[in-house]
């Protein structure tokens, strides 16, 4: 229990260090924003630029002109509140852009996860109970050339090859917004359709590397006793495959979900950008290219909230599934 | 040449290495692959002119005699603008990868020799770096801080990469630490800074090295990632530039006659990384002789 305790002051004070480097990464930005937001709303509605930089300063919740400790105590305030910040580009709250662009991105990286650890962890189980078949070098072939391919590389392949020549699939978006988003047929299947490519880069660059894995964990217990047993006793070769060296091999591996789920989540920007998948890397993207720091900022502790947590996650859940391993430090 | 022709030190640090390496087939591979990266680099600005002369009629061409990897979309020639596109690609990586390094180095060894408070605060810092996906931050710093030169690009890269080599030194030195050569040093009195450069960094140099070049592949995936993203303004060489135009700005991507233009960056990114990643296993091998069999 204590050591639940100090892992979750730990992600605790990792989210703290995080939130604090944003926010002095952002004040550092180049010339004051505010001015820019201002002078479009004077050309805009014709007032007067002090009325109006007093508006985006509302706005915004933010003044340049305070002394750095009290922004930093609203900014934390705000934060507490839920508050994610004001996009400048799109001028509503960034907490309702992230409500329309996480789903996608859960969307996708769900099922890419689901897709890769099952086929990967799979094959890993073959070419660690099969030894010598012809599938181990092909694995380990395929794990090298994922490991040297950066995923925007698989992604803009997959674009230029299915999308853009052979047409088998759409360019970019997440669904064609000739339809009406619902429970209906035709909405379900161009949101597939949309969603095959980006989900297919996902699981190509991931699934290698889970076959790798659990190959090597599963290499290592098949030298432990109760296989023998399994052996000696009789079972059939399936089932000391899949319940006796499987289920023990797979456990080391939900530690790697975490991981996992922040690289994906890394590498959604590429990915999203790529296919133009309204999701939170491809805001995250756009809110980059266009400078709106209360977006950037939004979303970046979005994420960082989201892998911190699944790592704690994962780290209480990986000593409670194996009781052996006791959690250290 | 008989092996007995060269003196033993020199044996055993170049000519040893280089053997087990010819005898590995992959590291052998990825040093071949490597070398040829680093004089395309050097010397290839050098001895490969960069002409950039637009010509509409020659565009987007298959490669030819006259153009090796065909053109781009306004009739340059596509290896021109690799070669010259490598030396700051790669430049930036072995900085990103040198500073990395270093930083790493003082982390791990400040935090496990020290420990305590010290090594509580770095560690917490270490584990931020590990959690927090590095692609995000590099897209907030890079838009904040405008980078030009492949200096201040190799910084921003190394910001956020030296995480898990400062947590391998710091467990390594932990190790090492309670071992009974660190502690004869202490007992005759020798220095702090004698036990860690004389005594323990050889003991961790294997690792950094291999880790070395882990770093400056990530560094390439990422430098050119953003480029591709349009983050950070660079020459049109590049081969972040040359893939960002490609896919967003010209239309290569719809052409097929193309291929050649967008596909030698990709190529070029994809074979460096494996030659890094051979030859690293490679020297594995020989820095660790327990996995020689």
């Amino acid at each position: 229990m204590l050591i639940i305790v100090r892992r979750a002051g730990i992600a605790f004070l990792t989210l703290l260090i995080v939130m604090t480097l944003t926010f002095f990464l952002l004040r550092k930005m180049p010339g004051d924003p505010l001015h820019m937001w201002a002078m479009e709303l004077v050309q805009l509605h014709g007032m007067d630029f002090d009325s109006a930089y007093e508006q985006v300063k509302q706005m915004y919740d933010y003044d340049p002109h305070e002394p750095l400790g009290q922004q930093y105590i609203r900014y934390i305030k705000g934060l507490m509140k839920g508050d994610l910040g004001t996009s400048m580009v799109y001028k509503i709250s960034t907490n309702r852009i992230i409500i329309k662009a996480l789903p996608w991105t859960v969307f996708l990286l769900s099922i890419s996860l689901l897709i890769s650890f099952g086929l990967g962890s799979l094959m890993g189980m073959v070419i660690a109970w099969k030894r010598k078949t012809a599938l181990e070098p092909i694995v380990t072939a395929y794990a090298a050339f994922t490991g040297a391919t950066p995923d925007y590389i698989t992604a803009l392949i997959l674009l230029i090859v299915f999308a853009a020549n052979l047409r088998l699939f759409p360019m970019k978006g997440a669904y064609d917004s000739a339809l009406t988003p619902g429970f209906n047929w035709p909405f379900i299947k161009s949101v597939l359709r949309h969603a095959a490519l980006p989900i297919t880069a996902y699981v190509f660059e991931s699934t290698a590397a889970w076959a790798m894995a659990m190959k090597g964990s599963a290499v290592s217990v098949l030298g432990e006793d109760y296989i023998m047993a399994a052996r000696a006793r009789g079972l059939k070769e399936r089932r000391i495959m899949i319940s006796y060296m499987g289920r023990n091999a797979i456990l080391p591996l939900v530690t790697g979900l975490a991981i996992a789920l922040g690289t994906m989540l890394g590498g959604a920007t590429f990915i999203e950008t790529i296919f133009s998948y309204p999701g939170i890397g491809w805001f995250f993207a756009q809110a980059t290219t266009r400078m709106d720091f209360g977006l950037m900022q939004g979303l970046f502790l979005v994420t960082a909230v989201v892998t911190i947590f699944s790592n704690l996650v994962a780290d209480i859940l990986y000593s409670r599934l194996d009781p052996r391993i006791k959690v250290e430090e | 040449m008989s092996v007995t022709a060269i003196p033993g030190r020199l044996y055993r640090s170049i000519y040893e290495p280089f053997i087990i390496i010819r005898r590995n087939k992959r590291a052998f591979v990825g040093l071949i692959i490597l070398v040829i990266f680093a004089l395309m680099a050097t010397v290839g600005p050098e001895v490969v002119p960069l002409d950039t002369t637009q010509s509409f009629e020659k565009r987007f061409q298959w490669p030819s005699l006259e153009h090796p990897l065909g053109t781009d979309h306004v009739g340059r020639d596509t290896f021109q603008q690799i070669v010259h596109g490598s030396r700051d690609v790669l430049i930036t990586a072995f900085l990103a990868a040198i500073f990395a390094t270093g930083v790493a180095i003082l982390i791990g060894m400040l935090a496990g020799l020290q420990g305590g408070m010290m090594d509580a605060v770095l560690m917490l810092m270490t584990n931020a770096i590990l959690t927090v996906p590095s692609l995000p931050v590099l897209m907030i710093v890079a838009s904040v801080w405008k980078v030009k030169d492949p200096v201040r690009l190799g910084l921003l890269l190394s910001i956020w990469a030296w995480g898990g080599l400062a947590r391998a030194i710091r467990s390594q030195i932990l190790s090492l630490k309670e071992r009974e050569f660190i502690e004869a040093a202490r007992a005759l009195g020798l220095s702090t800074f004698h036990v860690v450069s004389r005594e323990l960094m050889p003991n961790v140099m294997p690792y950094v090295t291999i880790n070395f070049f882990t770093l400056m592949r990530g560094a390439i995936t990422a430098s050119v990632g953003l480029m591709f993203l349009g983050l950070i303004p660079f020459k049109a060489t590049n081969w972040g530039m040359m893939l960002s135009l490609a896919a967003w700005q010209t239309g290569a991507i719809y052409v097929p006659k193309a291929l050649f233009y967008f596909g030698s960056p990709m190529a070029c990114i994809i074979l460096f990384q494996l030659g890094a990643f051979f030859f690293a296993n490679g020297l594995d091998e020989v820095l660790n002789p327990r996995l020689r069999t």
